[in-house]
């Protein structure tokens, strides 16, 4: 009995001290992979237009709404203390800070990541990986790194874009609707953000934008090797959840230590 | 090279978890012929071939191209030996996002220093040769399954691979389109002189082209100079499975 236990958590611990080996060695490859020449250019551009031009829409939407209900939620607690004065500023700082990444990085999650899990895990399962392989292509450099590149550019500008729809949201939300002086919405808002404010969200969406691609595609990569996926089509749909799941765990794990050295 | 084989499996073993697929087999592909391998579903025919490819790594055992060991090699040299195999893979593995055209240009694009209008003029004079002129720019997902495995034909013969490994190339194929792979099969075998080793269980039609059989069952191989000498063998484990996989007519007929 108790031996059997041992030898399943000894297995267990093997299983997930390989499955996060893997991982690792899988990041450093995509990294390496990113400076391999020939350089793709068109798959960049392809994957941008993917992962960042399509994913305009979800973050306009997303960063109005959040934006507007910080907004809403910043005057009443402000009122309180009689400082609706500052609400340009709680809203752009925690914009800035904290949502604008950390919300650009589960929608990229979400639209991008899941769609890039469940094509790398097709690769794998009808065997175009292995077919790159045999071409001597190194699958990294062709798919991964094109992904990856384009993550870590997009994830910026978009956080921005959240950024600038956010605010405007909180100024709707604040000025238009509940009657803060828009001169005090933008002049908190001008003293309080410094440039750290700003460096830091976008250090943030670039480490934010590496994680995503990382567990989306590695999790996809791995689909063969992961326990209890199984084979096929359903393997595929399995390791794209869960992979949606561990990417924005991560996010929010890599946020806090983010915070915690950055602050 | 020595005894001409120019692919050999040394005492090679293969599992997965609690299951084992290939129990120390040995064999060899000799240079210039055509090796078939059968066996059932699941027998670890596909394991093989990736063993070959150095796609997996044996848990024990050599595996000799031209006798260097690929399962000790590094991913350069690696590269170098895989750049002499073409692959066609079971479900013809094309890549989806590309186009027919660019899937086989593929290998051209990335190999070789070659410019577009060399690479577009080979790449329409194979695809010609397979008949799939007019289909150059559909995807893969807009073709049928025979059509498939003839672009996937197409992309492993543009670096003019001197040993071609198939993988249930006309599995899920009617007839005739059966028929149709293995004439193109023997036309280009006929051009370009490789080495092919096919893995099948189309029996007995693939038979037409062995020169080699191989059988795989239960993780232990069979190897026959020729498709008469497995039909002939007393073996019981092959009687067993010439019956199983082809009736007693052949046996009873010995040789057609
Ligand atoms: N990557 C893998 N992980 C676990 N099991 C595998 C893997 N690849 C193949 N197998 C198992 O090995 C056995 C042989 O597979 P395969 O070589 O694909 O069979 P086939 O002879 O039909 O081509 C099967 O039972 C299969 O489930
Ligand atoms: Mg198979």
């Amino acid at each position: 009995m108790i031996l059997e236990s041992l030898e399943r958590l000894g297995d267990w611990a093997t299983y997930w001290l390989g499955d996060i080996g893997r991982m690792g060695r899988f990041l450093g490859a995509a990294v390496r992979g990113v400076f391999r020449p020939p350089f793709r250019f068109r798959a960049l551009l392809g994957q941008l237009r993917e992962i960042g031009a399509n994913s305009i829409g979800v973050i306009f939407f997303t960063a109005l709404f959040t934006g507007m209900v910080l907004g809403l939620q910043g005057y009443y607690t402000l009122r309180k203390f009689g400082s609706e004065g500052m609400l340009g500023s709680a809203v752009a700082l925690s914009l800035l800070r904290e949502l604008g990444p950390v919300l650009t990085a589960l929608m990229v999650t979400g639209r991008a990541g899941s769609a890039m899990c469940a094509e790398v895990g097709i690769m794998r399962n009808s065997e175009q990986l292995d077919a790159l392989e045999c071409m001597a292509v190194d699958p990294f450099r062709y798919l991964i790194a094109p992904k990856l590149l384009a993550t870590v550019i997009a994830m910026p500008a978009l956080t921005m874009i959240f950024n600038v729809v956010g605010i405007f949201g909180g100024y709707i939300a604040g000025v238009e609707l509940l009657g803060v002086s828009s001169g005090a919405f933008m002049s908190g808002m001008e003293g309080s953000v410094v440039d750290r404010d700003i460096v830091m969200g976008l250090v943030k969406a670039v480490v934010f934008g590496v994680v995503v691609v990382w567990v989306c595609t590695g999790r996809g990569y791995f689909v063969h090797r992961i326990r209890g996926a199984g084979f096929g089509a359903e393997g595929v749909s399995r390791i794209t959840t869960q992979a949606v799941v561990i990417s924005s765990i991560s996010v929010l794990v890599w946020d806090y230590i983010l915070t915690a050295v950055l602050l | 090279m020595k005894n001409g084989a120019v692919i050999r499996l040394d005492e090679v073993s293969k599992g997965f978890g609690s299951q084992l697929v290939l129990n120390r087999i040995s064999m060899d592909v000799p240079r210039g012929r055509t090796t078939v391998i059968v066996g059932g579903s699941g027998q670890g025919k596909s394991v093989t071939l990736k063993l070959i490819l150095g796609l997996m790594t044996p848990d024990s055992g050599r595996v000799l191209v031209d006798g260097e060991d690929i399962t000790r090699m590094k991913k350069r040299d690696l590269d170098r030996v895989r750049s002499r195999f073409g692959v066609l893979f079971q479900g013809a593995a094309l890549l989806d996002s590309l186009s027919v055209f660019d899937n086989v240009a593929l290998p051209l694009q990335e190999r070789t220093s070659l410019g577009r209008d060399e690479i577009r003029d080979r790449v329409m004079a194979t695809l010609e040769q397979l008949g799939l002129t007019g289909h150059e720019n559909k995807f893969p997902a807009q073709l049928s399954g025979g059509m498939k495995k003839r672009v996937g034909l197409a992309r492993a013969l543009q670096l003019e691979p001197e040993i071609m490994l198939f993988d249930e190339p006309t599995t899920g194929l009617d007839p005739e389109k059966t028929m149709e792979i293995y004439r193109l099969f023997s036309e280009t075998r006929e051009r370009f002189g490789y080495t092919a080793v096919i893995v099948s269980h189309d029996i007995p039609k693939v038979f037409n082209l062995a020169d080699q059989v191989v059988v795989l069952n239960h993780g232990r191989v069979w190897s026959f100079a020729s498709p008469e000498e497995l039909q002939l063998s007393d073996d019981p484990e092959i009687v067993g499975f010439v019956r199983s996989t082809m009736g007693t007519i052949y046996r009873s007929g010995g040789v057609e």
